[in-house]
């Protein structure tokens, strides 16, 4: 009988023979098992419902927006850059919140809770691995409710301003959309990590990207007269920027005349962020909260 | 060809001011299965989800085949098939594209695939599903598809947490068959149960855990036989309640009975003293002779079964 401190035993157990079967694996490096796991991950998303919410909630907001263009002809269907700074700019920071919330926000707590966390870990497999592989998962069926928003409305603009009227900022504002997209969905894993219940995670993040942020800047922005260039939602402002022939929206601190007739109007100064800085705040986010995520996911115990 | 090991060193966990594993010291080394047993809360399932680094040890160290979990993951369990707790599978899958992601992130080639898969699924009966999706599947098929996923690579250790939950009876019975198969191979099967029988059944040893303690570790004959010291026990059941005065005079009094316990007013656990077929055929008659209602008598509990409530009531 052998106890503490070392138990151990060395009987033999049943017949040898009739034995294992040769398999040849040799194990996979980690950048090959992300490869891998990814593509298992997308195609989960490819048939899970959400897939099919995601895009049904985008067609509806291509459809909202195609009806009141159609309906009210506003002024900026007869110029290019009007047009998609209006749609594009002021809708695909939303879309990239919504596939943000819809993908990101438990991808890491669901899971915990839906255990399926557990038929992955038994793996030999590092976590950074199964963090990333489902990040480029999310990031992937994000980025095709991007495009398929982009899509309706290039579309729209073909019908409205005709089929060459493609302005080139569109595909740079693209861009910017998606580096956002990347700051926004790292930040959703991130707090996808800090839970082991959905439901905490979609609501914290809907509610800091949909509200928080930008009452944030409001207030540091207004009330404490500092530039808020640690808000995510000063940097966002880019994405529709770069399409923006309208003073106000344009990126960088300048003064604007507002107003005009009689009283000759009056002059605001606007405090936008910088193409760069817009950019460089983005990737900062996306950066610091994916490594943030990942330090999480590593220290998070499927107990 | 080293044989697979598996081995803690002060493994140690506590949650909050709970110490759920207390300093496990365990070396289990060769071609076996090994039950883990003890009641619920023993520790088990947190030493097995140590082993395979899903949670992490406040001191101590977990090794597969000599590979440290807690520093190299990845290649401690690339031996290793795991089936802690019972996993969810991806729903929008099938079987074979679950474990077509298994093994391929395992680094199983197309080939291998295509020729293990069906096998595999086979083996736990749950070939006619392939191609199914999993979202639909019961708890026990589910638990079917994992024990798969954990056979796939056809493993040097394969470590097992309860792998009978949520299977009906018939399951519970052809997963004891496939670890019974499995012990054929060089491997070695480290499988924890609160299931005595099931331990008995299966295994060749037995590592008794309780309180986050780790009471023994030996083979089920030796723990027999130094523990139970060859004792047997028959249960009576009685058709009406046998009260103690009848239990003294008459059932007592009986040759070859040591003690009397009394389990519940329809049941009694007869101890021998000796313990031979031939004795307890005779009490048989005897039993049924003295008119007390005697409806039932079944050979008690196992040895080990004894040896465990003995242990763990004295660390109670």
């Amino acid at each position: 009988m052998v106890a503490n401190p070392v138990a151990s035993s060395s009987v033999a157990a049943g017949p040898q023979g009739g034995g294992r079967t040769a398999i040849a694996a040799t194990l996979p490096g980690t950048l090959d098992q992300i490869v891998r796991l990814t593509r298992f991950q997308f195609r989960d998303y490819l048939r899970s419902r959400r897939f099919i919410l995601m895009f049904a909630i985008v067609g509806v907001i291509g459809l909202i927006l195609t009806s009141v263009v159609g309906y009210f002809r506003p002024a900026f269907i007869s110029d290019p850059l009007a047009f998609y700074g209006s749609l594009w700019g002021g809708g695909v920071p939303f879309v990239v919140v919504l596939a943000a919330v819809i993908y990101g926000a438990d991808a890491i707590a669901g899971e915990f809770q839906n255990k399926t966390g557990y038929f992955l870990m038994g793996l030999p497999i590092r976590r950074i691995t199964v963090y990333t592989g489902k990040f480029i998962a999310a990031f992937l069926a994000s980025l095709a409710a991007v495009a398929l928003f982009a899509a309706i409305l290039v579309a729209n603009g073909a019908y409205y301003l005709g089929g060459n009227a493609l302005p080139w900022q569109l595909g740079e504002s693209f861009i910017l959309a998606v580096v956002y997209l990347l700051a926004v969905l790292a930040a959703a894993m991130m707090f996808s990590s800090m839970f082991k219940t959905s439901s905490y995670a979609t609501l914290l993040v809907a509610l800091l990207f949909l509200i928080g942020f930008s009452l944030l800047q409001a207030v540091v922005s207004g009330l404490a007269n500092i530039t808020p260039w640690f808000v995510i939602t000063y940097a966002n402002t880019i994405i529709g920027g770069v399409l923006s022939n309208s003073c106000e929206n344009q990126p960088g601190m300048h003064t604007c005349k507002v107003g005009g007739g009689p009283g000759g109007g009056f002059s605001i100064t606007v405090n936008n962020a910088t193409i760069p800085e817009g950019a460089a705040i983005m990737i900062a986010y996306f950066l610091l909260t994916a490594v943030a995520g990942i330090f999480l996911f590593e220290r998070e115990e499927f107990s | 060809m080293t044989s697979p090991s598996i081995r803690a060193e002060g493994l140690t966990k506590r949650f909050g001011p709970t110490l759920a594993l207390d300093r496990l010291d365990l070396k289990i080394e060769g071609s076996k299965c090994v039950g883990f047993l003890g009641p619920n809360g023993a520790g088990k399932t947190t030493a097995l989800k140590m082993f395979t680094d899903m949670i992490f040890p406040t001191a101590g160290e977990a090794f597969l085949n000599e590979v440290s979990v807690q520093k190299d993951r990845k290649r401690a369990l690339a031996a290793c098939g795991v089936l802690i707790e019972t996993p969810e599978i991806y729903p929008s899958l099938t079987p074979t594209e679950a474990l077509q992601m298994v093994g391929k992130l395992r680094g199983l080639s197309d080939a291998a695939l295509a020729d293990r898969i069906p096998g595999v699924l086979a083996e736990v009966k749950m070939g006619e599903w392939a191609n199914k999706k999993v979202g639909k599947f019961s708890k026990g098929m589910k638990q079917r598809i994992n024990i798969a996923a954990a056979l796939l690579p056809d493993p040097e250790i394969l470590l097992l947490d309860e792998p009978t939950t949520g299977l009906d009876p018939r399951g519970m019975a052809e997963v004891r068959d496939i670890i019974r198969g499995l012990k054929r191979g060089q491997r070695l099967i480290f499988m924890s149960s609160h299931l005595l029988a099931e331990v008995s059944d299966v295994c060749d040893e037995v590592a008794l855990l309780n309180r986050g303690k780790l009471l023994f570790y030996d083979t089920i004959s030796n723990v027999s036989t130094q523990f139970a010291r060859g004792q047997r026990a028959i249960d009576v059941g009685f058709s009406r309640p046998i009260d103690d005065a009848t239990l003294g005079t008459k059932l007592a009094q009986l040759t070859g009975i040591a003690s009397w316990e009394r389990m519940d007013p329809l049941r009694v656990r007869l101890k021998l003293s000796g313990g031979t077929d031939g004795s307890i055929e005779r009490l048989f008659s005897e039993v049924a002779g003295l008119g007390v209602g005697a409806v039932r008598f079944q050979e008690s509990a196992s040895a080990l079964e004894e040896v465990y409530m003995t242990q763990v009531e004295r660390g109670d």
